[in-house]
């Protein structure tokens, strides 16, 4: 039983990819085909980041293993959904413009802070292998802590890019504050 | 003179004989009412897509009106049994002779007329509709306006036992924005009554709002009860949200980028997914009738 587990939570993961290949191949995509991709790709790449973040706090409180047996396989598919929302806006929407793209990473701070939490992913990708746990050792804990800076450039980025934080970006701050609240050990601040 | 009428042309038609399209546009509304310079120097630049109007299903179901939601399709969910029946505008302020009237009066004193107005939003798409509307200088005339009254303040409705959005505090309810008096008294602006040739759908802010087609959308306020006209110049729900983002003026501007968004270019909505981003028009096309009202000012400042 335990070793379809892991299966299925990839099978469950490539859904929303499949997703929005049938909507793009059966035109459902609406009014804004362009957007509603991007879109759709970007909220994704939230969800896994709070799927990812959500992975140790539940090994905490339910004691089971297998949550963290899954956590490498999620935050893969964060970067999974972040490259196809980047290439979304670079290949579909701006069309390879990199004159453009250039000053939108510059000017914008939302495309900023978006396209540096891709770049901090990049690291974590390159890692997240079982060699490179072993080579890096205690700097792997380290480096890999990149995720809450991701996290909150993440949640940042929505903000930022929408005309009012209601109600969709707020959502998401809370819950990735949330989960980093849960990180920070009140107990050792208090001790102090 | 003929005119064009939505009803007997469908937008297949249109797309198939975009020719007669454009003439007969240009009959309709004569050439200094619909910005000229959108519709015959549209076709060196841009795409022929830029000239098919879009689909009513678009109109009517990708809107942005926060009172029924901040989401694009929460007005046409939320909106249908929002009553815009009985119905009053008071008109007032700095005037001569202050006045309310009911829908009934209004659709009877002021006749509608098409208007084929492109409407770009500060999100960066746009579309091309049909209005069917009067020019707010009919109404203001009749009023008579004192010489005080330098600006017009327009104020949507306040309901939010009907309207969900108004019970956040999303904007600062009710929706209010302004214009200079030259600008509402420009042959441009228009109240409208209906599009496509029908009533005014509730998403669309039945049963009465502005169009100001060389502004971003947001300045053409939707469910109007109350048209004043004011000394000083009023402070937009969007300006008092985010000061430095939203200017009185929003003039449609290609160069003047949003702090957040670049406004260089546009989508086209009903364009599809193949359809490239199109560069975005100074006064969004209606340059040759409106840029003298901004004679001499810093566009870059007054945004």
């Amino acid at each position: 039983m335990r070793s379809y587990f892991k299966p299925s939570v990839f099978v469950l993961s490539t859904i929303p990819f499949f997703l929005i290949t049938y909507k793009i191949f059966f035109n459902k995509l609406g009014p804004e085909p362009v957007k509603e991709i991007t879109h759709f790709t970007g909220e994704w790449t939230l969800i896994f980041i709070c799927l990812t973040l959500s992975m140790s706090p539940l090994k905490r409180f339910t004691n089971f293993i297998f949550w963290i047996k899954i956590r490498r396989m999620l935050g893969l598919f964060v970067f999974f959904y972040a490259t196809l929302h980047l290439l979304t806006y670079v290949v579909i929407d701006y069309r390879f413009d990199w004159q453009q793209i250039a000053d939108d990473v510059i000017k914008k701070k939302y495309i900023f802070i978006g396209f540096a939490a891709w770049v901090l992913l990049i690291p974590l990708v390159l890692t997240s292998s079982q060699k490179m746990i072993i080579a890096l050792k205690q700097n792997w804990k380290k480096l890999h802590k990149l995720i809450y800076v991701i996290a909150i450039f993440g949640s940042l980025h929505y903000i930022w890019l929408s005309k009012t934080i209601f109600f969709k970006p707020m959502v998401y701050f809370v819950i990735i504050s949330f989960l980093l609240i849960l990180r920070v050990n009140f107990k050792g601040i208090f001790n102090k | 003179m003929k005119r064009f009428k939505y009803s007997e042309v469908t937008p297949e038609k249109i797309y198939n004989n975009r020719r007669t399209f454009i003439k007969n546009l240009g009959l309709a509304a004569g050439s200094t009412l619909v910005g000229s310079n959108l519709f015959t120097s549209a076709d060196a630049s841009t795409s022929k897509e830029e000239l098919k109007l879009t689909d009513y299903r678009y109109v009517t179901t990708y809107n942005n009106y926060y009172e029924f939601g901040t989401g694009k399709s929460d007005p046409v969910e939320r909106s249908q049994k929002f009553k815009t029946n009985p119905w009053d505008i008071v008109i007032d302020g700095e005037v001569e002779n202050p006045i309310t009237l009911s829908m009934e009066e209004i659709t009877e004193m002021f006749p509608s007329e098409e208007r084929i107005y492109k409407l770009r939003c500060v999100e960066g798409w746009s579309m091309i509709i049909p209005w069917l509307g009067f020019p707010l200088n009919k109404i203001l005339k009749k009023v008579s306006p004192t010489s005080k009254a330098k600006f017009v303040k327009f104020i949507s409705v306040l309901d939010p036992e009907q309207m969900i959005g108004q019970r956040f505090p999303i904007l600062d309810w009710p929706y209010k924005e302004g214009l200079r008096i030259d600008e509402a008294m420009h042959d441009l602006t228009i109240l409208v009554t209906g599009l496509y040739g029908k009533k005014l759908p509730n998403q669309n802010g039945s049963p009465l709002r502005l169009m100001v087609p060389w502004k971003y959308g947001f300045k053409s306020s939707k469910a109007l009860v109350n048209i004043k006209l004011v000394e000083k110049m009023p402070t937009s729900s969007w300006m008092k949200a985010s000061p430095n983002e939203y200017g009185f003026y929003s003039n449609v501007n290609p160069r003047v980028d949003h702090p957040r968004w670049s406004q260089a270019t546009e989508r086209v909505i009903g364009g599809g997914i193949i359809s490239p981003r199109i560069p975005t028009t100074m006064f969004n096309g209606y340059g040759d009738e409106v840029a003298s009202l901004y004679t001499g000012m810093d566009l870059k400042k007054y945004f």
